[in-house]
């Protein structure tokens, strides 16, 4: 079983490539849980095709511990096993600790089974905290993958989350396995990301294109695996499975100083 | 026990070994019960309230009650809010005080409560009371606990009244002993001085046994004092540490006029408070105080011998051991040690004054030191005597120094609920346990040619 764990900024569609890699891996035959680690509880909505699974820390909350795992985990498009944290409401409470108070409870449930191929968790945004490294600590995901996009901003918040996984790697197995580009049409996007993995010490994994067939594809909570099979995207998100199930390139990263980061923006982000 | 301490002194950051202090709660709890039928809760998990309870009781040898939000896995990760609503109503009818104190645990604090919003949306039964401060522990000590409270108790009680001058005087006591407050409210009385004194925790946790269990004994101010607080003209802070954030606060918000006192422990503390509580009502000292003052002078006098000279470490909370290093430099022993594990420059400043004033120059002040620290420095250079908190009986017991216990907290003796150590009386007090424990040492171990009848 591999566990897979997927960081990037907020927003930069880390939900939505989960699902679409996940839904392209279970199209080739794999086995696949996903573990949603955001409070909004929206990372499996297009493989479930619709938002209306209990978090496990809703349940907890409302039957208390001794609860049953086919409560929280539902089985959506292609096999895929989903199930999502949950957390507080915005402004409450820790969603840190809800992490880590799910993922034990996944773990004591035996969400993990020996017939999975894969473990996806989609945490939300930067490693903010303890709580958001959690899937990341000692015998949890051994690989990682950030989404960014040739946005300041988005390799800003790659660039720190790489600190949080070389604090890890250094003392755990955990390690980055690429950087996958969900493009926002950036000036020279691709040279860029390209330059800004082998910065890191990683690879550039995929250039998945911008293609509005994933927002009608989420629009009907679908994925575009599932709703539109035929699309050159749906070969995309293929062609990221594959390169996903045959990587072979584990690495601890080497974050670079924002200095550093402005002068490859420099370099490749001014066209003229 | 303590025979592996090493003489050698190695620099240390980031370690702290046998602490000079406790948590904020423990404090906050101890404000909490000088409130007339208040009940103490503790905002976080079950076990953060049973420590603070049990020494608390210890200490008392009383019971000390106070209820908790009881956190649990749930109410950490979804917030403490529906854990404090329930446990208001649940409080308010099974238990009936007249006021609820929170104070918070380091849980809540981190997890970022906002308990003041949460007590604003809580129903609160007409004419009950609930007040809060934030404490947590890894901030300062049981003393900034015991302040932040106090203050609590000012910015969310006290209120001043048009043409409602009450020509009082408030009194902060500060974290002392309930027999110190009753002694500084009996000081205030021989002065004939109208006042208003919290928290006031004589009669509370120092309760007579009646037979009877009583939940919410007869003392504390009641909540009716402290709103009239406002009203009052000056405010006299015993202890910066313990009491001066709170008369600042009541500055600020009602203009009462603040004046920041030592704890009045010996001599020179006591009579500036007395001094100053008669320059705000112009009286005079009454008769029984001038005789008091006048026989702690004659025990001054006779029995200096059996102290003068001697080097003493002194350790605790900082209001205490600054009043206590002032008069053993009365008493004319000298202070080898004065540690204490409450956070605060100020306090450097303020033992220095004491100090330079009475021409002391090597005496070694710590502040945040522990008492690791201070057994090794007494192996370097040792002292006769300490004064502290049970704690050092390790320290006692390895070094053969004898122990006089005072300050927070108590274990192991009693005595500190019924007989004070502030004002003139317990001066004479302190003086009869210094000089009965260097006597008792000399009696014990003495050779017998020099085992004396008359000392």
């Amino acid at each position: 079983m591999r566990q897979v764990a997927i960081y990037g900024k907020g927003g930069i569609g880390k939900s939505t490539t989960t699902q679409n890699l996940t839904a392209a891996l279970a199209e080739m035959g794999k086995q696949v849980l996903i573990v949603g680690c955001d409070p909004k509880a929206d990372s499996t909505r297009l493989v479930l095709g619709g938002m209306h699974q209990r978090t496990v820390l809703d349940t907890l909350r409302e039957e208390g511990e001794d609860i049953d795992l086919d409560e929280i985990l539902k089985i959506g498009y292609g096999g895929i096993r989903a199930v999502e944290s949950g957390g507080p409401e915005p402004g409450v409470g820790c969603a840190g600790r809800g992490i880590i108070t799910s993922i034990n409870m996944l773990e004591q449930l035996g969400a993990y089974t020996d017939e999975l191929d894969y473990v996806f968790y989609d945490v939300l945004g930067d490693v903010v905290c303890g709580g958001f490294a959690m899937p990341i600590r000692e015998g949890k995901a051994e690989e990682i993958y950030i989404v960014a996009s040739g946005e300041m901003m988005a390799m800003y918040a790659a660039n720190n989350i790489s600190k949080g996984i070389q604090k890890y790697a250094n003392t755990g197995g955990t390690r980055l396995g690429g950087i996958i580009c969900n493009s926002r049409k950036v000036d020279n996007e691709l040279e860029m990301l390209e330059a800004f993995a082998k910065e890191l010490g990683t690879q550039l994994i995929h250039f998945v294109p911008r293609d509005n067939v994933v927002q009608r594809a989420e629009i009907n909570r679908k994925t575009v695996i599932e709703y539109l099979p035929e699309e050159a995207q749906a070969d995309e998100y293929r062609t990221l499975a594959r390169s996903i199930d045959d990587n072979k390139m584990f690495v601890i990263p080497k974050p670079m100083t924002q200095e550093r980061l402005e002068e490859i923006l420099m370099e490749f982000g001014m066209l003229d | 026990m303590l025979n592996a301490t090493p003489k050698d002194q190695i620099e240390r950051t980031g370690l702290t070994i046998n602490p000079a202090k406790t948590c904020q709660p423990i404090g906050a709890m101890y404000a909490a019960l000088g409130i007339n039928k208040c009940l103490p809760h503790s905002h976080g998990s079950q076990g953060c309230c049973s420590f603070h309870r049990m020494h608390l009781t210890r200490h008392y040898r009383d019971p000390i009650i106070a209820s908790t939000s009881s956190f649990t896995e749930g109410s950490c990760v979804f917030g403490g809010k529906s854990n404090l609503t329930q446990g208001l109503t649940n409080i308010f009818s099974i238990y009936n005080p007249d006021v609820v104190a929170i104070n918070t645990t380091c849980l809540s604090e981190t997890i970022g409560d906002d308990v003041g919003e949460i007590v604003r949306d809580a129903k609160v039964p007409e004419g009950k009371t609930v007040i809060y401060a934030s404490t947590p522990s890894y901030q300062g000590s049981h003393i900034t606990g015991f302040s932040n409270m106090c203050k609590s108790m000012v910015s969310q009680l006290a209120v001043k009244e048009e043409d409602k001058a009450n020509g009082k005087i408030n009194i902060f006591p500060g974290f002392v002993e309930p027999s110190d407050m009753k002694e500084i409210k009996r000081i205030a009385k021989e002065l004939k001085i109208e006042f208003i004194m919290y928290p006031d925790t004589s009669e509370v946790v120092n309760t007579p046994n009646t037979g009877k269990y009583e939940m919410y004994p007869s003392g504390g101010t009641t909540i009716a004092d402290i709103k009239d607080s406002g009203n009052s003209i000056a405010t006299l802070a015993l202890g910066s540490y313990a009491s001066q954030d709170a008369a600042f606060t009541l500055e600020k918000q009602c203009e009462v006029v603040p004046y920041v006192l030592k704890t009045p422990i010996g001599i020179k503390a006591t009579d500036a408070m007395v001094m100053n509580l008669l320059e705000l009502t112009g009286g005079s000292v009454s008769k029984e105080l001038e005789i008091e003052r006048g026989q702690l002078v004659d025990l001054m006098v006779d029995i200096h011998h059996h102290y003068h000279n001697k080097k003493v470490a002194i350790y605790g909370d900082p209001d205490i051991i600054l009043a206590l290093t002032e008069f053993v430099i009365d008493l004319g022993m000298v202070p080898k040690y004065v540690i204490t594990g409450t956070p605060g420059k100020a306090f450097e400043k303020e033992i220095k004054e004491v100090l330079e004033a009475a021409e002391i120059k090597d005496c070694i002040v710590k502040i945040e030191g522990d008492l690791f620290g201070l057994h090794q420095m007494i192996k370097n250079d040792p002292v006769d005597m300490l004064i502290g908190n049970t704690y050092g009986k390790y320290i006692a017991r390895a070094e053969n120094i004898p122990l006089v216990r005072i300050g927070f907290p108590i274990l192991d003796r009693v005595g500190h609920s019924f007989f004070p150590t502030v004002g003139y009386k317990g001066a004479m007090r302190l003086i009869e346990k210094i000089s009965t424990a260097f006597l008792d040492k000399v009696d014990m171990e003495c050779l017998e040619e020099d085992f004396e009848l008359v000392m």
